[in-house]
């Protein structure tokens, strides 16, 4: 028997069909739910996606026909098993371009992948002195494992500022990045603000100091195309649950030189070649880094939420969500007391609308928009340095996925229009 | 416009009234305690200064910045405590808090108006912007000084 995903997401190759905004919302039960009795407009995205049947269906398939551990056995599910985890593994190579599926880490999500890359990669390479770049604006996935470094080896962690329009200040990157950088650790693109970084000028800066490069991609692989090859990076983090997958399952890529040049991260089942009472020797890449039983079921689940993805094709998820951030940038521009923060370009950010309405505080923007059915994040999104340059306590973000439509956007800019009214602010 | 009544339970209109106005907001002269409270996931702060004579409370204030049920409830929480002695104002805590638990008027003194804040009880993400005040209260009677915060996780996702 063959064991690949069942659904039309398999035939990534074959010839695409047109962005078929209905049919892509009938693929997501949760979208056809009421919120006290008025439907529900999900646009808490950069938080977590929603999920299509393909994916709950193979869940569902996984649990129900082939259920067993991974590499371990001689049996028939086990063989099967481990066929579904390793197919999902070459899906996911081939969607971001990496020439070898063994380069595939699979992780509990971002912040693991990281978390990854200072333990096993930061220990065994950098020293008192050597300095990491990052930049202002990151999430704390990509800050904090950089300061326990700091504070455990003496590494310096150095930060690219963000101008006021949310950008980073790229004059200052050229200066930051010199011989004593070895890494550079940096977001794709900002979940607070949506900011797209520009990592074509970035990467070129770092390579030329013979520095390595770690993209957190846990918003931009979800929502563009991402070469690993093209972009000539080092390392590449995301996270499953972002891009239409289960949560509990992220992706650390590395170059194959460098992963195999790395410590094992956890020690135990899966990741030795051979233990005796004295020592161990480690397994090859990737088994050194999945020590353990992996997630299987979520990692086979991430296989078909790729399926899905390569479908509908990434440059047409990003051109949907480039129109969709432009409508809702004029649009919500045009709402009374509303302040948008970040790039005022749609080219320039990604399905991320980062705002502030005057008078009332995000918690009860958020609080007000909940009784509408509209679901938004309302807090500092894990990038308090972002907060505090922008010298705001917390924003309200609505950020897009393939699903959602102009006329959501005007049901939150209207939203928003009642949440101004209610509390006084505006007649 | 219509926002529904789930809503109007939460925003009673005396609650707006202590956001958009709220009373005891000028810097006392000479304090004889004071708090800090926040809640960092949410961006709700307090500062509270009080100024204790023989066991009453003579002056009480409060500044920062935060959310409506943040504000208004630390408002409210002056306006109670003001010409109170400080072991009231300790009863008038503990009613407070056990009116977010069981969603009931505690039946006490004064507390008419602070009883508008009852419907919070139903959302369970803003009772910690409703307790933040009286909390930072009863740390600063306490003369600890110091932080006080009433999230109980201390790590956001996004």
């Amino acid at each position: 028997m063959t064991l690949t995903a069942q659904n039309s997401g398999n035939s990534a190759s074959n010839a695409r069909l047109p962005y078929d905004i209905n049919r892509i919302r009938r693929d997501f039960p949760i979208l056809k739910r009421d919120i006290g009795g008025v439907p529900l407009v999900y646009l808490d995205n950069a938080a977590t996606s929603q999920k299509p049947v393909q994916v709950i269906a193979e869940l569902t398939r996984f649990y129900r026909d082939h259920n067993a551990n991974v590499h371990r056995g001689v049996h028939t599910l086990s063989v099967e098993a481990t066929e579904l985890y390793e197919g999902a593994r070459s899906k996911i190579a081939a969607f971001i371009g990496a020439s070898d599926p063994h380069e595939i880490i699979f992780t509990r999500g971002t912040t693991e992948s990281i978390n990854l890359v200072a333990h096993s990669w930061g220990r065994k390479h950098l020293q008192a002195g050597d300095e990491v770049v990052v930049s202002e604006i990151e999430h704390h996935s990509n800050i904090v494992p950089w300061q326990m470094l700091r504070d455990e080896r003496g590494i310096v962690l150095k930060y690219i500022p963000m101008l006021p329009d949310g950008t980073l200040d790229l004059q200052v990157a050229r200066s930051l990045i010199g011989p004593k950088t070895k890494l550079l650790s940096i977001t794709a693109m900002s979940n607070a603000l949506g900011t797209i970084v520009p990592l074509q000028e970035l990467i070129p800066l770092a390579k030329a100091q013979g520095a390595l490069v770690l993209v957190d991609g846990a918003q931009s692989v979800p929502h563009m195309a991402v070469d690993v090859q093209a972009l000539g990076i080092d390392f590449l983090a995301f996270s499953g649950h972002k891009m239409l997958g289960p949560t509990g399952i992220g992706v650390l890529w590395g170059r194959m030189p460098v992963l195999e040049s790395m410590d094992p991260f956890m020690g135990g089942g899966d990741m030795i070649l051979n233990v005796t009472m004295e020592q161990s020797t480690w397994a090859d890449v990737p088994a050194k880094f999945e020590a353990g039983t992996p997630n299987i079921a979520d990692a086979i689940g991430l296989g078909a939420a790729v399926d899905y993805l390569s479908a509908l094709g990434m440059d047409e998820v990003r051109r949907h969500e480039i129109e969709i951030t432009d409508y809702a940038l004029r649009r919500l521009g045009d709402v009374p007391g509303v302040t948008i923060f970040g790039p005022m370009d749609a080219q320039q950010r990604g399905g991320v609308v980062s705002f502030e309405l005057e008078g009332v505080h995000p918690h009860d923007v958020g609080q007000v928009l909940d009784t509408k059915g509209v679901a938004i994040r309302t807090g500092h999104h894990c990038a308090q340095p972002v907060m505090a340059a922008l010298d705001v306590p917390a924003t309200a973000r609505a950020s897009f996925y393939i699903y959602n439509t102009t006329a959501e956007v005007d049901a939150l800019a209207s939203a928003l229009e009642a949440a101004s009214a209610f509390f006084g602010v505006r007649a | 416009m219509t926002t529904g009544s789930l809503l109007d339970d939460l925003y009673r209109e005396i609650l707006l009234d202590h956001y958009r106005q709220p009373r005891n907001h000028n810097p006392l002269d000479a304090p004889t305690c004071s708090a800090d409270g926040s809640n960092p996931l949410c961006g709700d702060q307090v500062r509270i200064e009080v100024s204790v004579a023989g066991d009453r409370i003579v002056g009480i204030s409060f500044s920062g910045r935060g959310c409506s049920i943040s504000q208004a409830s630390t408002s409210m929480m002056t306006e109670y405590v003001k010409g109170r002695s400080a072991e009231d104002a300790r009863k008038g805590i503990d009613a407070f808090q056990q009116m977010m638990v069981t969603a009931e008027s505690p039946g006490i003194e004064g507390f008419d108006d602070i009883e508008a804040l009852i419907g919070v009880a139903k959302f369970p993400a803003r009772v910690k912007c409703a307790s933040l005040g009286w909390k930072t209260l009863e740390q600063a009677l306490a003369g600890e000084g110091g932080a006080v915060t009433t999230d109980e996780r201390s790590v956001e996702h996004a």
